[in-house]
């Protein structure tokens, strides 16, 4: 157990640390800070100070050591852009995305559940086969085009709601919220719904093929047979078996969620760090583009490492198996 | 000669595939879609009404001409033009032709790199196995596109802005290629496994055959079905991803537009009211990458006896 547990921590320090070899090398590799700070005409010995007092004539690795220290403090320099730190344009930002993503998933759970239940009861109904559409419609067509769509006929053509942005928000501390103002709620309702739509019918027709799997089940017939009522069969058997899957994934989505908040935030020119990140990447801002590599790895490295581990101690089936794997 | 081309053709007719894509319709739209959408493409610089890259033939007052059947369209320009008068069906069928190339050659990236590394992993074994299969973990945890914008976003960021701009296309389909190619070396990897101990492989071991030949030549064509299936399927995958680049600003430059651009490009004048700059080629999109899909899907279910 101990030693699973250890090197799966041992793997995850190890892409970050990959992760952060890439980051650095866009620093050291991609133009020259020293002629960035001095300008053209700098003398001789001006550039070998300055080149000195960055620290840039030491061997790569300890330049790399010394990048993984200040990262990790969460330190990735100024934003050649906008001349502020890094850090700070991140603090602003992470709030818009983080209830972006937040509504979305939640969206996802709360419509993607009942959809899937209904489809796996109901296998034959109409409405099970609308539902089916939908979620081949919701999985084949990219989520910007989605986005564009909702515009068009939200924005554009109804006038209901606002097509982009984040509307008026309060700030309570450093936190800016929109979920307190009622244009911020407004401009909530189509982003979240566009980066929500994916993750929505993959829910969805997972929890349909996972139903329809129990329901096939011999406790489930043994249930029906004691004369369970069908409420009782579906919901307390044969629900509550198919979510631990389903709650896996859903953790695993998260990750893909803010990752695919970038392509929403785009879409809504939401003031969020996706947003940030193409705007870098567009204009070569090299230190955001880097602390967005780094920031997005660390959340998908913790998500996993976290599902991993939580997967380890829920199932006792899991350790048997890999200690199998393993002679 | 013509009985034998007959005989081959009724033996086409009545086989298992043509059988099972006879009786599916919807498989059949898609065929007919999939085929109009590529003939399209293929054939633009041939049937395209207007050729909107001669910017000798633009008409810049004819710019924001609406679709023909609506106030004000002209027959001329069945689905309206642009803001510099192109007109948009034809850069709708230019477009496509970026986007399917695009895709294809990402896919075929992928496949040739994915199953190169699958069949030496599977084949070799030990170290370099584990190494192979971790790296394939380690990306597989994160989303394709998000490697691909990734790689994209750093090579346009570490190239001179000159030199990118000449190979943007090819950064885009390596970008594309390598987010792709974990699943096939995955597949790949599992079936070298198995055939690797059978017996015609020991014996071209026993015979002096080279490590690299027994690969290539006789291990290599018995684990290639099921990388065809899942290259069919990927296609639409890399068609929206190449689409989703472009529109966010990173994919091809905006001198060769796939449809993710023209999305990109018309989105400027969705609020002022023109909207179908922006939804024609976003219609087309939907059409090529719903209906590649479909046969994608029909290809898999009918190749997989496990599911009839």
């Amino acid at each position: 157990m101990l030693a699973f547990v250890l090197r799966r921590i041992a793997q995850a320090v190890l892409v970050m640390l990959a992760v952060g070899l890439i980051a650095f090398s866009l620093f050291t590799f991609v133009g020259d800070p020293v002629l960035f700070m001095l300008g053209q005409d700098a003398t001789p010995e001006d550039r070998i100070r300055i080149t000195h007092l960055l620290g840039l004539d030491q061997p790569f690795y300890v330049q790399y050591a010394h990048f993984v220290a200040r990262a990790v403090q969460g330190d990735f320099g100024l934003s050649l852009r906008q001349v502020q730190p890094v850090s700070r344009l991140f603090v602003e930002r992470l709030p818009a995305t983080l209830e972006l993503s937040f509504v979305a998933a939640l969206l996802a759970i709360a419509v993607g559940i009942p959809m899937g239940v209904y489809a796996a009861l109901k296998r034959n109904s109409w409405l099970s086969q609308v539902f089916l559409a939908v979620s081949l419609i919701g999985v084949s067509l990219p989520t910007f085009l989605i986005g564009i769509l909702l515009i068009l006929v939200f924005a554009v053509l109804l006038g209901w709601l606002p097509s982009f942005g984040r509307g008026d928000t309060v700030a309570i501390g450093w936190w800016t919220t929109g979920f307190l103002t009622v244009s911020g709620l407004k401009s909530l309702i189509l982003p979240s719904i566009t980066l929500g739509l994916f993750q929505m019918t993959l829910i969805m027709r997972l929890v349909r093929s996972e139903m329809l799997e129990v329901l096939r089940t011999d406790y489930i017939k043994f249930a029906r047979a004691r004369g369970l009522p069908d409420r009782s069969v579906h919901f307390r058997h044969a629900l509550k078996n198919t979510l631990v899957p389903v709650i896996t994934i859903a953790g695993l989505q998260l990750g893909s969620i803010i990752a695919f908040a970038i392509i929403t935030e785009t879409v809504f020119q939401w003031p969020g760090m996706g947003l940030l990140f193409i705007q870098s990447v567009t204009v070569a801002d090299i230190p955001v583009m880097a602390a967005y590599l780094c920031l997005i790895a660390l959340i998908f490295v913790v998500i996993n490492l976290v599902v991993d581990l939580l997967y380890y101690a829920v199932d006792p089936r899991l350790r048997l198996d890999r200690a199998a794997a393993a002679h | 000669m013509k009985a034998k081309a007959g005989a081959w053709l009724r033996r086409t007719w009545e086989h298992d595939l043509a059988w099972g894509f006879r009786r599916s319709p919807v498989t059949v739209a898609a065929a007919f879609l999939t085929l109009v959408c590529v003939g399209g493409a293929v054939f633009a610089p041939w049937i395209a009404p207007h050729n909107p890259f001669d910017s000798a033939s633009l008409v810049l007052t004819d710019g924001f001409t609406p679709p023909a059947w609506v106030a004000g369209g002209r027959m001329e320009y069945l689905l309206g033009t642009d803001d510099q008068g192109r007109d948009m069906l034809s850069t709708i069928m230019y477009g496509s032709r970026v986007s399917l190339a695009v895709g294809l050659a990402s896919v075929l990236f992928s496949m040739v790199l994915g199953v190169g590394l699958g069949l030496v992993s599977g084949y070799v074994g030990g170290r370099l196995d584990a190494f192979i299969m971790r790296v394939a973990d380690i990306q597989l945890s994160f989303p394709a596109i998000l490697i691909a914008l990734l790689i994209d976003g750093v090579a346009r960021v570490a190239l001179p802005r000159d030199t990118h701009d000449q190979i943007a296309i090819y950064v885009l389909i390596l970008a594309i290629g390598v987010s792709g190619w974990v699943q096939y070396a995955r597949t790949v990897r599992g079936s070298t496994l198995v055939e690797r101990s059978k017996e015609y492989v020991q014996a071209a071991r026993v015979i002096g055959r080279s490590q690299a030949s027994i690969m290539l030549r006789h291990v290599l064509p018995n684990v290639m079905g099921p990388v065809l299936v899942i290259a069919t399927i990927h296609i639409a995958t890399a068609i929206i991803t190449e689409a989703t680049l472009s529109y966010l600003g990173v994919g091809v430059p905006a001198t060769q537009p796939s449809l993710g651009t023209l999305i990109r490009v018309g989105n400027d004048f969705l609020l002022s009211g023109e909207w179908w700059i922006t939804v024609f080629p976003g219609l087309a999109l939907i059409v090529l990458v719903l209906s590649v899909n479909l046969l994608g899907d029909w290809l898999r279910d009918a190749l997989n006896p496990k599911l009839r």
